[in-house]
């Protein structure tokens, strides 16, 4: 009966928190800032700037969710 | 309608072999017991990776996106393309939300997102609110998955004279649908979307690689579509952004991104996966429809490059830009692979719409049948009256494209990604943090709603020559500010949600309402794949499951 106050106490707290995180920022405030790739030129492979950055940066999600969930996989 | 009868007998060969699948999936992965939501609803919540990948994407970029956004393209140019940085927003913003939305609804038995308010808010109310915007939102989505069929349609020249006639085709494949979804549920859907995106990945691979050959490469079909901007007398549009369409372009593509997994259908999806891990690695899986998406949306200039007119409805008069990537198709390609592409995007409605109408089903179930007609459910009955709804959904949708000018669902639609962000505050930042009070939700809720229906109400379409619900594109000039500049309408009436949320409950707190009692407990939020649940019958299931 030490302490019955206490509301059912887990062992080890679990936790989603990692600094890895933030990390996730970046693909979410890249495709906003629309001035960095808003432009025809440089074209690649006949693709103006606008679409083949944009694209690009698919990749670069994809890059930063995977580096994430690796970094921050349990066991 | 002779000219297409290669097209007609490959698309109609894949239609039906799907339409087999789709009753064989009842008995695939079979559970010991099929009469619970769970199955039906939520195939056993017991997904993997693939399953899911397949799932989820099938889910989330469907026919109607594979047409419409590509018609947006050829019509308007760079503002179509906001579907990309759309889907590369999504994955790293909803990351860490699935997973503890996956994690509560697992130890708690949710199935709908209004099942977590409940509990989390002790508000049937609330929950309410979330399940009717939910339902709200679904219907016209599914409604438009039948633009997308009728697109592929009216192009292989299968129309007729009166409207019974001319909608006959969709109403039996939809009845096709309807029944095998109420047979096998969810299983349907996923076990389909393989064939669906399996077909839509081969159909965009050739068209990204072959059109380009044949119209003289990329270089040249954006040429020719800028040269077509330039002559057009529309300020908007161009292969680039302009100083005014800039502001819509990102807030349309955060609104959207924000609204997509709030979309009951998009969780159903989520729920149905296996563990949190399946969940984390389908966020860097997924972006490969992202990847197809935006090609697809470059089909758009292709089709100005290859001289593409948009058919015109003979009963209405108005012309159907929906048609552009069918005819691209049509023109451009061997009329049996020209069938496989129709094939895979009328297919491609068949899953979201299944998905779709299962997420409304399980919505009225949980929320409105247990929670106010049958307090004392069993999961057996729960799982019939959700088949019997999802039939409901399905003829509604049917009778929204047969009976009302397809318009209004597209209408509808746009209203439902702006109506459906209006639950962010009580689902998303729900999963985070109780500080919100039920009633400053439930404030919040009912001045976002309203604030958007009178901003979309202002906004007329020149193009179409109406008045009201014109698109999403607000004015900032309608709010006093001196600028030609556009805004998404969802992005501002959800701050304004949030702003009011915040202040009622201030003003709650001080007058010491009471503020109801969290169902949830901190560790919930992190349960994974083997952690007990706390709702009995489904342990007792899990538990009589493994022990077999």
């Amino acid at each position: 009966m030490a302490e019955p106050e206490t509301p059912k106490a887990v062992p080890v707290a679990r936790s989603d928190r990692s600094p890895w995180n933030w990390l996730l920022l970046i693909p979410i405030v890249l495709p906003v800032l629309t001035p960095l790739f808003n432009h025809d030129s440089p074209r690649l492979w006949g693709f103006p700037a606008f679409y083949w950055l944009q694209f690009l940066f698919i990749l670069v999600g994809v890059a930063t969710t995977s580096l994430v969930y690796q970094m921050t996989k349990k066991r | 309608m002779s000219d297409h009868i290669t097209e007609i007998i490959v698309f109609s060969f894949l239609f039906l072999l799907v339409s087999g699948m789709g009753f064989v999936a009842a008995r695939w992965r079979r559970p010991d017991n099929m009469e619970h939501l769970d199955e039906w609803g939520l195939g056993g919540r017991s997904f993997g990776g693939w399953i899911t990948w397949f799932l989820v994407g099938g889910d989330l970029y469907t026919a109607y996106t594979f047409v419409a956004v590509p018609a947006l393209i050829f019509g308007a140019g760079a503002a179509g393309f906001f579907a990309v940085p759309y889907t590369i927003v999504i994955y790293p913003l909803f990351f860490l939300i699935l997973i503890r939305l996956w994690s509560v609804s697992h130890r708690h038995g949710f199935v709908t997102p209004a099942d977590f308010v409940r509990t989390r808010f002790d508000s049937p109310t609330l929950a309410l609110l979330v399940a009717i915007t939910g339902i709200v939102a679904t219907m016209p989505y599914i409604a438009l998955q039948l633009v997308g069929i009728e697109a592929v349609l009216k192009t292989m020249g299968v129309t007729g004279e009166s409207a019974i006639a001319r909608h006959l085709p969709i109403i039996i494949a939809f009845a096709i649908l309807a029944a095998y979804t109420y047979q096998s549920g969810l299983r349907a859907p996923a076990l389909i979307a393989f064939v669906k995106d399996t077909l839509i990945y081969i159909v965009i691979l050739v068209a990204v690689i072959y059109l380009p050959y044949k119209l003289g490469g990329w270089g040249s079909i954006f040429d020719a579509a800028e040269a077509k901007f330039t002559a057009s007398p529309a300020p908007n549009d161009g292969i680039t952004l302009n100083a005014n369409n800039q502001i819509q372009y990102i807030t349309l593509a955060l609104g959207s991104a924000l609204a997509l997994f709030l979309y009951p259908h998009s969780i159903t999806g989520v729920l149905a996966s296996k563990n949190r891990n399946v969940i984390k690695r389908n966020m860097s899986a997924l972006p490969a429809y992202s990847f197809l998406l935006g090609l697809l949306a470059l089909l758009g200039y292709a089709a100005i490059a290859s001289g593409v007119k948009p058919i015109t409805d003979p009963a209405t008069g108005k012309v159907d830009s929906n048609t552009v990537v069918p005819l691209l198709f049509d023109m451009q390609f061997p009329s049996w692979f020209a069938g496989v592409a129709f094939a895979a995007i009328g297919i491609g409605a068949l899953v979201p719409a299944a998905i779709m109408s299962i997420a409304a089903a399980n919505l009225f179930t949980r929320n409105i049948y247990k929670e106010y007609l049958r307090k004392d459910a069993s999961p057996a009955q729960e799982a019939r009256v959700s088949k019997v709804t999802s039939l409901v959904v399905k003829v509604g949708a049917v009778a929204c494209i047969v009976f009302l000018d397809p318009q209004f669902s597209i209408d509808l639609q746009l209203i439902g990604g702006i109506i459906i962000l209006q639950t962010a505050p009580s689902v998303a930042l729900g999963l985070f943090t109780r500080w919100l009070h039920r009633g400053g939700l439930i404030a919040g809720w009912a001045v976002g709603m309203g604030l958007s229906m009178w901003m979309l109400w202002q906004i007329p379409n020149p193009a179409t020559g109406r008045a009201h619900f014109g698109g999403s594109a607000f004015p900032l000039s309608d709010f006093g500010f001196d600028t030609p500049r556009t805004i998404y309408v969802g992005f501002v009436t959800v701050i304004l949600n949030l702003l009011v949320a915040a202040v009622v409950t201030l003003v709650l707190r001080a007058m010491k309402t009471p503020d109801g009692v969290d169902g949830t407990t901190q560790d919930d939020y992190f349960a994974d794949e083997g952690d007990p649940r706390v709702d009995k019958d489904v342990a007792a299931a899990v538990d009589h499951k493994s022990s077999t």
